[in-house]
Formats: C-alpha cells, structure tokens, sequence
C-alpha cells in the first residue's frame, strides 16, 4: 500500500513546522511563542505519522502540546511580561551567537548531505496496527523487554523532577 | 535532482531535524527571555526525537521507545526548569537571563 502524495505532505507539514519555529524565536511576547511552539510541535507529530510510528504522534499532541505547553501559559500568568515590550529582545552576544550558529548548521547539514549514502536503502515494514504493543513489549515484556530498567529509571526520573520542581517553586522550604 | 526531491528518504527527516534544532539553539542564544529558551529547548528534544524516529524507520522499534524516553525527560526538564524560573522571578522580579550574573547574595 503506498501513502498518498507523500511528498506534498512532507513539504507542507515540515514547511509549517519550520516557518512556525522562526515565528516562535523572533516574537516578543513569550505567550505568541508558546502558540507558535504548539503548531510546530502538532506539525512534527505530523512527520511522526507519516514515519509509521503513531503512539509517538499521540504522545507527543497529549505530553509536548496538552501537557509542558499548558505548564508553560501557567508559568506566564505568574510572570509579570508587559515590561518585555520596553526592553531589548535579544542579547548582547546576539550577533556572534548568530553567525556561529549558521556555520554550525552549514556544516551539520553538508554533513548530513554528503554522508547521505551511507544509509540504509531499505525500510523496515512498521506495522501501524501492532505500533503501541510492539513498543508496549519491549518496555514491559519479561522475555522480549530491552528497556524494563531504564523505564524504572524514567519513572524515578519523573518522581525526582516533581519533588523538586515543588521544592523550588515554594517560597520557604 | 528532481528525482531526489520527490522521493522523500531518511535524509529528508534528518534535514528537517537539524534545521528545527539549529532554529533551537539559535533562538537559545540569541534570546534574553527565560521563557522562550525553555521552549527552545523543547524544540531541540523534539527535532531530537524526529531524528530517532527517522532512524526507527530503518532498523526496528528500538528508537521510538527511545524517542519515548526524551518525551519523558523533556516533561522533567520543564518540571523542574519552570520551578527555578519562578524562583528566579520571585528574586529578581524579572525573567531576563542577562541579569542573572550572581550565584547568591
């Protein structure tokens, strides 16, 4: 079965996700940026799908769009922003920063492009049906699980970050 | 040329990867917002997982549980980079990363 117009889509859907991450670095007001970070991360989510791994696209609209970016607008009503229209946007490095960033990004993606061929022609066939039990089995499965430890780890990970985000967030401790 | 255009491969996915990345860490060191470069970050994690997940596409599931895990680290790194940002501003009254040039006093 071969997708429908896949290059259209790809173009449009990584367009939108570029376009929308410049949108987010140049805008003053940091509540126009996290919008902007939504769209750009709804548009990977897009490029999830379209690379056959469908739990991720729906972890990542629920975790990155529904969850961090919601904690992200909590933030911002506790932060005063309306003097960030009155000062400079960008720092006093801005200028170095920038042009050390574009040689970098040259090289990366000259590398990227001259090394293309040693990837691998073939694709593995990812079946979209078995997607979420094939990644469930192989952080849970007692016999087939790689990951069984590190997703322990991930969750004391977890518990460590909420203890001490409250830690940090209260006035007195 | 026109050949390599249409037919969307790996190397695709990994441009796009790397671009979203470099936009992310432009916008981490060029922006004085503490905000905009926590979502930065973000987006850097995410272009991350887009790399994995191109690769995922070559050699089996592995990387999308991968992927999984930077998801998971990305929520606790905004946990916990959020508490400091208010704690930074409860001091400072502000959330400019310019000023913030003294460990205590």
């Amino acid at each position: 079965m071969t997708p429908v117009a896949t290059p259209f889509f790809f173009y449009l859907i990584s367009g939108i996700a570029i376009v929308s991450a410049l949108v987010m670095i140049t805008k003053v007001n940091p509540v126009h940026s996290a919008l902007a970070l939504i769209v750009t991360l709804l548009a990977s989510a897009g490029l999830y799908l379209m690379l056959y791994a469908p739990f991720m696209a729906g972890v990542q609209i629920v975790l990155y769009a529904g969850g961090i970016l919601v904690m992200f607008l909590f933030v911002m009503m506790l932060v005063n922003i309306e003097h960030l229209y009155v000062e400079k946007k960008w720092n006093r490095q801005s200028l170095l920063a920038l042009l050390g960033a574009l040689s970098l990004s040259g090289l990366v993606i000259t590398a990227l492009v001259r090394g293309a061929h040693t990837l691998p022609q073939h694709t593995i066939a990812l079946e979209e049906s078995t997607n979420t039990q094939g990644i469930g089995r192989l952080l849970y499965s007692a016999t087939e699980g790689y990951y069984v430890f590190a997703f322990e780890v991930a969750s004391v990970l977890l518990l460590v970050a909420v203890v001490g985000a409250v830690v940090m967030a209260k006035r007195r401790v | 040329m026109l050949d390599a255009l249409t037919h969307i491969g790996t190397l695709h996915y990994l441009l796009v990867a790397a671009i979203l990345f470099l936009i992310g860490m432009i916008g981490v060191i060029t922006r004085r917002n503490v905000m905009i470069i926590f979502m930065c970050i973000e987006l850097m994690l995410s272009a991350v997982n887009l790399n994995l997940l191109a690769f995922s596409r070559l050699w089996g599931l592995h990387g999308q549980v991968f992927a999984l895990f930077i998801a998971a680290d990305a929520a606790a790194e905004a946990a916990v980079g959020l508490g400091i940002l208010i704690a930074f501003f409860r001091n400072r009254t502000t959330v400019n990363v310019d000023e913030v040039d003294l460990l205590k006093w």
